[in-house]
């Protein structure tokens, strides 16, 4: 049996999905706690990715994309609202812009160390420990900074293309 | 004929990403929806992608991760042979152009959620004769 | 250790990030730091000029690596010309864009700063490279930038024009992609001086590097809107918002011709291009027909900026046609056309945007009595349209000479012809504009108090400035023409 909310309301095209009534249809249990359970696994995997990127496949496009994926998964399970209240507009755009300024800051610290743009062994007086790992180490910097931006970059692009702009609801 | 066949089968990767290079872009010039031509941009670019895999491939080699502990140290000292190794650089660069892929992919969809939003179709023949009587 | 390359590129980029965190702290802050940003460029790129006159090629490795195994960024007499008429476009639209846009996008001005800077760094990075792949990530990021830029104008049409470049722009991002594989199985290297040396060693004549050349000239062509893959340059530059028509319109075409010369010099080598290629013929062939497509186009225009779009779309096919003459006056001619057709472009798009500004429409039937209602725009409008049109001793004059000379010198009469046959079409366009533009509107029978000389309303001072200071830029680049193309450009040639 098809429930409508108000039987007597005209159909807007574009605004076909209308959701029935919220107490009529059940919010998943199951989808709910599995997903809950899974999402920080996902980052932790993501993390994994991002840092083991200079000897097996991974780096920080990929670890991003997964970490992103684990917050869509968030908003798919529960709903938009809840991932809009959990990591809000402001804090995913300024997440995008530090990444970035992370990768270019250390690629500037190296400029000012003496080298070129990103030459990261001129980074070696900066740190207290070994310095001979200083380029893997640098690397692994860049590739946090590129990390964080993907992510919060593909979450932006999911949170407006679903919501058409609005964050109110999506899938 | 049998030459024929015999060049198809030594390249047959660049014969298979010519095919879904021409099928994206068939799907970019024939279809009606903009979400399908959309679907026939990314495939058009997938074939590129997968083109540009297939060129770094070597008979009898394995995949391009040196075995060793963590820190990248496991070899001080070995030699490596780069014949035993498939060429990883095709795949870096291809990181790239999937990355550039899928912004594109974003950008596009969003246009076409605004395109929507303003005309309420998204077929490219309603939206020709609904911008012509504006 | 010379820095100046690499802060050329990062003022930008680190501007456009700092604009980002602004525009949810202080949203004012963002224009202010992009307009130190496209400055610092344009500081940094006057010293990589005076750098690579004084001392030769520049070379910058990034993160010290060397090529071939490295990303290098070289510049050169032609990079280094191109790179300041980026930086100094780019700064003096910015000034200009004030008042414009925050009119057309109210709530978003600062994502457009944002969007604007990494375009910024996108074109320099395109102009100073010297990998081709490096070419291809920064042609994406340039074109990427531009969609999201055009589709911040007028609702509806703007997004279904920036929908068709998209399609269009990806197909040839693509194609140059494609090549750039070819010229990786053949070669091995993705450095563009190493690819040169490796090329020249290839006996015979090799299918592969042929596909990899027609590959990446065709997917460039795309890009630069070469008649017949012109059609998405008319509807995206119409619709855009008219702070960013302003630099696009002169910019990004003639970026993508400086990337077709670089190609055909710096890589595959002119001798492989004219003499091992026979296509030198069909190409002029095919900028002729850009040509005069362009400029009949223009003249069935109601619209005034459709009808610059037009014009834009001739003179590509004054530059594709004159780099592929086969002589030396025919490449220094589409060499130094890019400079002055991006001059040009830009006064044109100024002297536009004004008008927009205070008429709002710019339809043939908005335009009356614009001379004695904006003079010092349509001084700046007029000084433009002459040098389009080829009137000495304005810069146009100079590069249509050269070109002529080239074409009279390969004995590409049909050339010749194409351009005195478009500059008249071009003459013929700007004075039916002026014509209508002098005319007072004829409605003046019951508004007895406020006649005695038509209202002076001009566009705010800080949209005059820069026209007038391209202005200036159009009448020395063209008294100095002389200069410019011994010092620059045939020591490129060389």
């Amino acid at each position: 049996m098809l429930h409508v909310k108000n039987p007597g309301t005209r159909i807007i095209p574009g605004n076909e999905f209308e959701h029935m009534d919220r107490e009529w249809v059940p919010s998943d249990r199951i989808i709910k706690t599995v997903c809950r359970i899974l999402i920080p696994f996902i980052q932790i995997y993501a993390l994994y990715v991002v840092a083991h990127g200079d000897f097996s496949p991974g780096g920080g496009f990929q670890g991003g994309v997964i970490f992103g994926s684990s917050l869509i998964l968030m908003a798919i399970s529960y709903n938009l609202k809840t991932l809009m209240k959990r990591v809000t507009e402001k804090f995913l755009s300024i997440f995008a812009a530090t990444g970035v300024l992370i990768y270019v800051g250390l690629g500037v610290l190296a400029m000012i160390m003496g080298g070129r743009f990103l030459d990261y062994s001129m980074l070696a007086p900066l740190v207290p420990w070994d310095p001979g790992h200083i380029r893997a180490l640098g690397m692994l910097g860049v590739e946090i900074g590129v990390g964080i931006a993907v992510m919060a970059v593909m979450v932006i692009i999911y949170v407006n293309i679903v919501s058409e702009g609005r964050h109110d609801e999506g899938l | 004929m049998t030459e024929l066949l015999a060049l198809i089968v030594a390249k047959y990767n660049f014969w298979l990403y010519i095919i879904l290079m021409m099928i994206g872009l068939y799907a970019m010039i024939a279809k009606n929806n903009l979400m399908k031509k959309l679907v026939g941009m990314n495939i058009f670019q997938t074939a590129i992608i997968l083109f540009y895999v297939s060129i770094g491939y070597k008979h009898g080699a394995t995949l391009p991760i040196i075995q060793g502990d963590h820190g990248g140290h496991g070899t001080h000292g070995a030699v490596i042979h780069a014949a035993e190794y498939i060429n990883p650089l095709p795949h870096v660069l291809m990181l790239t152009a999937i990355v550039v892929s899928v912004a594109t992919f974003g950008v596009a969809m969003a246009l076409c959620v605004r395109v929507y939003r303003r005309y309420q179709t998204l077929e490219e023949d309603e939206l020709r004769i609904r911008l012509s009587e504006k | 250790m010379n820095h100046m390359p690499a802060i050329l590129l990062l003022a930008p980029l680190s501007g456009a990030f700092f604009s980002g965190l602004a525009a949810w702290i202080k949203p004012w802050l963002s224009y202010y730091i992009a307009l130190a940003a496209t400055c610092l460029s344009g500081v940094a790129a006057f010293c990589v000029l005076g750098d690579v006159m004084a001392a030769g090629t520049v070379q910058y490795r990034m993160a010290g690596w060397a090529p071939p195994m490295g990303i290098e960024l070289r510049i050169d007499p032609l990079n280094a010309m191109v790179l300041l008429l980026i930086s100094a476009i780019a700064f003096l639209n910015l000034v200009a864009s004030v008042s414009s846009v925050d009119r057309e996008i109210p709530d978003r001005a600062p994502s457009f700063y944002v969007m604007y800077q990494l375009f910024v760094v996108g074109l320099l990075g395109v102009s100073a490279t010297g990998d081709l792949f490096n070419l291809y990530v920064l042609i994406e990021i340039t074109s990427l930038t531009s969609y999201t830029m055009i589709a911040l104008g007028e609702e509806g049409r703007s997004h279904l024009a920036a929908l068709n470049y998209i399609f269009i722009g990806v197909i040839g991002a693509s194609f140059y992609l494609l090549g750039v594989g070819y010229l990786y199985i053949t070669t091995g290297s993705l450095n563009m001086q190493d690819v040169a040396v490796i090329l020249k060693q290839i006996p015979g004549s090799s299918s592969a590097v042929l596909t990899a050349f027609v590959l990446c000239i065709l997917g460039v062509w795309i890009k630069m809107a070469l008649f017949p893959l012109h059609v998405w340059l008319p509807n995206a530059y119409s619709f855009a918002p008219v702070g960013f028509a302003r630099v696009v319109a002169p910019l990004m075409t003639k970026v993508m011709v400086y990337v077709m010369v670089r190609l055909m010099v710096t890589v595959f080598g002119l001798d492989y291009v004219f003499n091992t290629l026979h296509l030198a013929d069909i190409v002029v062939w095919l900028g002729v027909i850009a040509i005069l497509a362009g400029a009949f186009m223009a003249l069935l225009q109601t619209d005034l900026r459709k009808m610059l779009t037009y014009i834009i779309v001739c003179e590509i096919g004054y530059m594709v046609g004159g780099a592929w003459l086969g002589n030396t006056l025919g490449m220094a001619g589409a060499i130094l056309h890019i400079l002055n057709d991006a001059l040009m472009t830009f006064a044109l798009f100024l002297a536009l945007g004004n008008i927009i500004y205070i008429r709002k429409q710019v339809d043939v039937t908005n335009l009356k009595g614009l001379f004695a209602a904006m003079p010092w725009t349509m001084a700046g409008l007029v000084l433009a349209a002459l040098s389009i049109i080829g009137v000495p001793p304005l810069c146009g004059f100079f590069s249509k000479w050269y070109l002529v000379l080239g074409a009279f010198e390969a004995g590409a009469y049909h050339f010749a012809a194409a351009l005195i046959i478009s500059s008249l079409v071009c003459a013929v366009l700007f004075f039916k504009v002026f014509e209508i533009c002098f005319f007072e509107p004829m409605s003046t029978s019951h508004g007895h108090h406020d006649h005695g000389g038509a209202v002076m309303t001009e566009a705010p001072l800080s949209m005059l400035v820069p026209l007038g200071l391209v202005s200036t830029g159009i009448v020395a680049a063209g008294v100095y023409a002389g200069t410019i193309v011994n010092t620059l450009i045939l020591p490129f040639l060389q």
